[in-house]
């Protein structure tokens, strides 16, 4: 397994966010994660890379294995699991850098400064994320020029130049237009070969057509977790059937 | 009936509001008019003192003295014609002063009447006279030449290295001194609270817990409403001596102690106004560069700080704004030399503390009063050109941020 879970509790200060999830991932799948919103899809994805960490307050019980390492343990170095785990944000967020640096920048932050090392990296991100050919020509441009879309795709590469195993997807298209999603989609299907990836969505559609297992959560809990085929065609708890048939959510 | 009384109020009201906006527009419109109308004053005027003269021996061949060169003659520091391109003749100054060396009060007359014969005829009697004597005492027939005096113009204005306003027989009017005064103080004021206000802004938005913060800002607003001579008086007491000590100087009165004291003065604003631009990171950019294994430094240095980059420029320049425009605190602790300052621990004096300074000893409407209005003209001009500087800033920052 590369990923497994047990029991995990998590607390904004007093409210009881997360209610003893288990789960198991196994790699070079994709696993969905839905749910109405506001029962804890982002806050169960932001436990793989820590950055619930930042949030006063927050605390988490249970046990987190990646890898068969426990990642709360006092050992782990958040940035090195930050390293290991990249993650793509609702909204596209590149900095306000160029697109070449916005690319370089996960490798530059990790102290890597050879600058062919970093050129042929940035290169092959991009082509990875099927951005390669609308921005080779404008590496220098302002990552803002780029359309919602491409900004999108190039934050994936972003996540993709230091070399993660895992890759963290928070509602990646609910920003985007159709044409732009449906790129997106592909490009998580290619992923999926070198790439573990978890993914929140609300779009009860994507997640039939990407991935592999589902997950529903339903106010802080993990109702049902189980192959993406029979979660959408013969869920055993009535609340999945309810909610992915549309009646509630 | 009473939908008349209301719309009537409401006219009424609105005239009030258009009343109050068109006297602020016209005070301020009269303010720089005033100031420009008696600063213009001092251009095309000769800097000899209304109603005086210079004159030469009519063999002289000096064609012109320019007024620095006036100043050196009376200074004794230029003794001879030769210096100036004239004949190799030792130069005689001759003040109206020094006219009972030369004629006994039975040849002046008893009611001077013939003052101006004598003046005539010494001038032509010496001939390397310098006199500088009142334009009544100049005779019809007068033996000597008079010497044309240069006008003041702006270029010379500008450009002139001696602020001496009350010289005798010119005076010298080049601000090129306080100009640079303003800007040395003023630049270095900058240079110690930028990044000490920075560091300040960073650890208050980024760092610091709630608490921390909440007893820091009141404290950092305390120090935006102390008055600018309890700054002057703590610049006098603490850092004039502290500097003193320190570069083993004469006086401790410097140009660094008055960019000290402004530099303080300019925290307040520097903190507030880049802490604003630092907390406008959007949180998921904040999050995107920690997700990528960076730092809270790497991502304060690389992602936060380009980020806020005009909000931070804005604050310094308006920091600067403030440091330009301050008078009090620096009157007291740069030791106020109009001279051309070569390091930063000379005495050096700046434009608002020579309009201070000078204004109540200048006679109203005289030369050394509109040069004093001119200098605050040109004060003027630098403060807009920052604000509008600022403007143009914060302009292009909104347009970066989509
Ligand atoms: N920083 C926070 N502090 C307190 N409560 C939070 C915070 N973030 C999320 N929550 C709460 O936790 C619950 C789960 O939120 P979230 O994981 O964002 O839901 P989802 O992504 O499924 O819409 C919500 O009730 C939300 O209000
Ligand atoms: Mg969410």
């Amino acid at each position: 397994m590369k990923i497994r879970t047990h029991q995990v509790n998590l607390y904004y200060s007093d409210f009881h966010a997360l209610k003893g999830i288990t789960m198991e991932i196994s790699a070079n799948t994709v696993t969905a994660l839905i749910g109405p919103s506001g029962c804890g899809k982002s806050t169960f994805l932001r436990v793989f890379n820590r950055m619930n960490d930042l949030i006063d307050g927050v605390k988490i019980t249970g046990d987190i294995f990646i890898d068969g390492q426990e990642i709360y343990d006092r050992k782990t170095n958040i940035d090195d699991l930050r390293k290991n785990v990249g993650m793509v944000f609702q909204k596209p967020n590149p900095f306000p850098k160029s697109i070449f640096e916005n690319v370089a920048y996960g490798l530059r932050v990790n102290g890597i400064n050879d600058k062919k090392f970093i050129e042929e990296r940035v290169e092959r991100s991009l082509h990875q994320s099927a951005l390669w050919d609308e921005v080779k020509d404008k590496m220098k441009k302002s990552a803002f020029e780029l359309s919602g879309g491409q900004q999108q795709r190039l934050c994936i590469a972003r996540a993709l130049a230091i070399e993660p195993s895992i890759i963290l997807m928070d509602e990646p298209a609910s920003a985007l237009d159709p044409i732009s999603t449906a790129k997106i989609e592909e490009l998580i299907y290619e992923l999926k070969k070198n790439y573990t990836i978890i993914i929140v969505t609300h779009n009860m559609q994507q997640a039939g057509r990407v991935s592999d297992k589902t997950g529903f959560f339903y106010l802080g809990e993990l109702i049902e977790y189980d192959d993406t085929k029979i979660i959408f065609t013969n869920p055993k708890n009535p609340r999945t059937q309810n909610y992915i048939t549309g009646r509630f959510g | 009936m009473k939908r008349f009384f209301r719309r009537f109020i409401e006219k009424f009201i609105e005239g009030i509001f258009f009343l109050s906006s068109s006297v602020t527009t016209l005070t301020v419109l009269l303010i720089v008019v005033f100031l420009f109308r008696e600063g213009m004053g001092v251009f095309n005027k000769t800097p000899i003192e209304e109603g005086f003269a210079i004159a030469l021996n009519k063999n002289n061949s000096v064609k012109e003295i320019s007024s620095l060169d006036m100043k050196n003659i009376f200074d004794q520091n230029i003794t001879n014609w030769k210096t100036l391109g004239g004949n190799n003749d030792s130069i005689i100054l001759f003040r109206i002063d020094d006219i009972s060396n030369y004629f006994t009060d039975e040849q002046l007359g008893d009611s001077l009447q013939y003052v101006p014969k004598c003046i005539s005829s010494l001038v032509d009697s010496l001939t390397g006279i310098i006199a500088f004597i009142p334009e009544k005492y100049i005779d019809k027939h007068f033996a000597g030449r008079k010497l044309p005096m240069d006008k003041i113009s702006v270029g010379k204005f500008l450009s002139g290295k001696e602020w001496f306003p009350t010289a005798q027989p010119a005076s010298q009017l080049g601000v090129l001194p306080l100009i640079l005064g303003t800007l040395w103080v003023s630049l270095m004021a900058i240079l110690i609270a930028l990044p000490l206000g920075l560091a300040t802004a960073i650890y208050m938005a980024e760092i610091a817990s709630e608490k921390v913060r909440r007893i820091l800002k009141p404290l950092i607003e305390l120090l935006a409403g102390i008055p600018s001579v309890v700054y002057g008086f703590f610049g006098l007491i603490v850092i004039v001596p502290l500097i003193q000590k320190v570069f083993d100087l004469p006086v401790g009165e410097t140009g660094l102690a008055g960019s000290i004291v402004l530099g303080i003065m300019a925290l307040p604003t520097i903190i507030t106004i880049s802490e604003d631009a630092i907390r406008t990171t959007p949180r998921a950019m904040k999050e995107a560069s920690l997700a990528l294994g960076a730092n809270k430094w790497q991502t304060i240095a690389r992602v936060i700080i380009p980020y806020s980059m005009s909000g931070i420029t804005a604050a310094a320049i308006l920091g600067i704004g403030r440091a330009i425009g301050e008078t009090m605190a620096v009157l007291m602790v740069t030791g106020n030399a109009a001279v051309i300052p070569h390091t930063i621990l000379e005495p050096v004096r700046t434009i608002p503390a020579t309009i201070a300074a000078e204004l109540g000893e200048a006679p109203q409407g005289g030369l050394h009063y509109e040069a004093l209005f001119a200098l605050g003209c040109i004060l003027f001009i630098l403060t807009m050109a920052t604000n509008l500087l600022v403007e143009y800033i914060s302009k292009k920052r909104k347009y970066n941020k989509q």
